[in-house]
């Protein structure tokens, strides 16, 4: 099959007019052809992150359709949208991109703010949305956000992950009382998303948390940092992206700040982050998405049956392996899962339709054993899906970078559900409230 | 009182930071009576080049310091050669037009060279490494509780910014095309009356005013690492030339130093009683009220018409 993709490039703009990015159109659909839509940013502040992100994505799809023919012969059909991380544009592609190609199967919009901008819309467009590792984390009730899947961890578990590795660090959990842990965030939604888990733990265990906001796009912390010097907090928690990371990372360096003191949220933690800082940042610690700072299987695959082929996406076939990268893999690996496990329902070796896509998002049930099978074995920990958990899993593990590479550096970690589920509930009962919904009855479907 | 000192300490530096790109709006204003948007993403541009060359140079010569010196020269080549083309492609197409179409001609050159950077030079993260020191220095510390915080990569960044100050007030001031360019600002058409070539002299502005964006390119490249965000350092240098004077270098170092200072002080000080992250809009709120004051900022040229 013929499947054409552009990289959106930034537009060219005379005297004041706009910067515009172009798509090449993808392939129209067929019956045994599923579309994907794909949003990415491979332009804008946080290409570095993007790029491989995106690259991970296409080339997972690419190993599912050279190595098994697409999903029980249904071959992967996609086309990338250029976002350069912007809301307004993200939006303009979801629209564009939802009734494509039979309707895009779901829409992983790898943006807070776009999430955000779509969450309202998917309901009545009967898409879904998947959201692995950002979003809205009270999403992950299902009975009040039918749609929306912050599949494998949000931020507020990554929050609770991170402190209970801190603990670990400090003897434990008991030695938090009275010690002071600052968040240094990102002055945005993604940045405010885990306040309140952290407030929540704060309060459980009786530590001070000192709030940071860094104005974005986050290139100038001295305030910030001098802050640090001044209060002493144990520990820093980053909840950065694009330049923000090594920025902060430099700052604590400038201010003597050690760098093992630091964790960041994992779109803090890929090596775009800190490959340039080098012996800098040795010692800094992030939170993984699972264990996608490990190698897998998977790999091989990708780098036998693309690569080899000379169909790899990214410039260099070193970029396989790397975090963001294995991250997009994750992330179609689970698309790819979901449209299987919606073709046992709907009919084996036939396109699905979003909405028949959702149910499977809603059913999934990934044990060991198909880890293993598709070469995920140790990246990943079992994920099982419901009409009240759209998570699924939260297991992470703590990665931390030694100078030249990340090492994992934490054993599995899953989140205290007894301090983040209450959170959720609260968060979904009130935009059910807001939103006049009535929460589904999970007890019944 | 150790900490207040850090903090102001801490405010200079940044100050002097933003007056290097300061420096690249007034030098543009100074000679073409338009305010240039394109200064931020000439920044990134700039540093773009030096990172991409000096990683080349590096490797070819397997000194770091030719290599960099190699790599400034190329990328003073490549900032001449893009003046040249804004002039020949963009601005000898404008000339006696109103400033306004000059104004937005600067935005369309801000998104040409954003997206061309990036598709020429690519949105990677690149490395600047001029051998600057990274290390922290701890100064009086007898005196005051873990000493007084001092960044050594600042103070050169600011002994940079003092040098390359001086060298401009005196290209302004004493030599014959300083002459011909504040002719130029003050009056197009008089200008050109009197023998003044307007294109050549905007190609000099331009290329000066690349120079100087490149040498803020490499400070902040080196700082920040080279990538998109670059290009928004200039907004924070925005204010600083609004309080210092759109035609005044003495008024954009004046400028950085007072917004360097009031911004750290404003975060460190009153940021926690409002929840923090007010530097950004505090250095315009500043800006602003010297504007109440001084509409021409504190250094700039009074205007006066006669009617």
């Amino acid at each position: 099959m013929n499947t054409k993709f552009a990289h959106g490039i930034r537009g060219l703009a005379v005297a004041g007019t706009m910067a515009f990015a172009l798509t090449a159109p993808s392939i129209a659909a067929a019956q045994s052809e599923q579309f994907i839509p794909l949003l990415v940013y491979r332009t804008g502040s946080f290409a570095p992150l993007g790029i491989p992100w995106a690259n991970g994505k296409l080339d997972y799809l690419k190993m599912i359709n050279e190595r098994d023919g697409g999903i029980n012969g249904v071959k992967m059909v996609y086309e990338e949208c250029e976002t350069a991380y912007n809301t307004d544009r993200g939006v303009e592609c979801y629209e564009r991109l939802k009734t494509k190609g039979g309707g895009g199967s779901l829409f992983d919009t790898q943006s807070t703010g776009i999430t955000y901008a779509v969450m309202d819309k998917a309901p009545l467009d009967k898409v879904p949305v998947m959201t692995m590792g950002y979003g809205r984390s009270d999403s992950a009730d299902g009975s009040v956000f039918p749609w929306s899947f912050p599949l494998l961890g949000t931020y507020w578990t990554a929050s609770d992950i991170i402190v209970q590795d801190i603990a670990k660090k400090m003897g434990g959990v008991d030695k938090l009382k009275g010690k002071k842990l600052a968040l240094v965030y990102h002055d945005s939604p993604y940045g405010k998303e885990p306040i309140t888990a952290l407030q929540a733990l704060a309060r459980k265990h009786g530590f001070e948390l000192m709030l940071l906001p860094v104005i974005a796009p986050g290139v100038e912390q001295k305030s910030t940092w001098l802050q640090i010097r001044q209060q002493r907090p144990e520990y820093v928690i980053l909840w950065a992206a694009g330049i923000m990371t090594p920025t902060s990372i430099r700052e604590a360096q400038a201010t003597g700040f050690p760098r093992e003191k630091i964790y960041g949220i994992w779109w803090a933690g890929s090596e775009s982050d800190v490959r340039d800082l080098g012996a800098t940042a040795k010692g800094y610690n992030a939170i993984a998405i699972q264990g996608s700072a490990d190698y897998g299987k998977a790999h091989d695959d990708i780098l036998k049956y693309v690569y080899d082929k000379n169909q790899g996406s990214a410039d260099s076939r070193a970029e396989v392996g790397t975090v963001a990268h294995t991250r997009g893999m994750m992330i179609q690996m689970l698309t790819v899962e979901a449209i299987r496990t919606a073709q046992e329902k709907y009919g084996k070796g036939k396109a699905v339709t979003p909405e028949q896509v959702r149910w499977g998002l809603e059913n999934l049930d990934i044990s060991q054993a198909r880890l293993d099978e598709l070469g995920f074995g140790n990246l990943m920990r079992p994920v099982k899906t419901s009409c009240a958990d759209h998570m699924g899993s939260s297991w992470a593990r703590i990665i931390t970078w030694n100078g030249d590479k990340y090492e994992t550096t934490s054993d599995w970690y899953e989140a205290d559900m007894s301090v983040i589920d209450p959170l959720v509930k609260a968060g979904a009962d009130k935009y059910a409230k807001e939103k006049g919904i009535t929460p589904r009855d999970c007890s019944k479907e | 009182m150790g900490f207040f000192i850090e903090t102001l300490l801490g405010g200079l530096m940044t100050g002097v930071l933003y007056a290097l790109i300061g420096l690249g709006f007034v030098l543009i204003f100074k000679a073409s009576g338009v305010f240039n948007f394109a200064q931020g993403a000439m920044v990134l541009v700039a540093a773009l080049a030096m990172a991409r060359f000096s990683a080349w140079a590096i490797e070819l010569t397997g000194s770091m310091l030719f290599g960099n010196v190699i790599a400034f020269f190329m990328s003073v080549a490549f900032m001449i050669a893009l003046a040249i083309a804004i002039e020949r492609l963009v601005l000898r197409h404008l000339v006696n037009q109103e400033l306004t179409t000059l104004l937005m001609a600067t935005l369309g050159i801000t998104y040409v060279l954003d997206g061309l950077g990036q598709t020429v030079f690519g949105s990677s993260v690149y490395t600047i490494d001029v051998g600057m020191p990274k290390e922290p220095l701890f100064l009086f510390q007898d005196v005051f509780e873990g000493g007084i915080l001092l960044n050594p990569d600042d103070l050169i960044a600011a002994l940079v910014g003092a040098a390359l100050v001086a060298a401009l007030a005196l290209l302004f001031q004493y030599t014959k095309v300083g002459r011909a360019l504040r002719a130029v600002a003050d009056d197009h058409q008089a200008a050109q009356s009197v023998g003044i070539p307007l294109g050549r002299i905007w190609v000099v502005v331009w290329s000066v005013a690349g120079v100087v964006a490149l040498v803020a390119g490499i400070v902040w490249g080196s700082k920040l690492g080279v990538q998109f965000s670059l290009s928004t350092v200039a907004l924070r240098a925005l204010p600083v030339v609004i309080l210092g004077g759109l035609t005044s270098v003495p008024g954009a170092i004046l400028g950085g130093l007072i917004i360097g200072v009031g911004e750290k002080l404003s975060e460190v000080y009153l940021g926690s009683f409002v929840g923090g992250g007010i530097e950004v809009w505090f250095a315009y709120a500043l800006a602003l009220l010297v504007l109440l004051v001084r509409p021409e900022g504190l250094f700039g040229e009074k205007h006066i018409d006669r009617v």
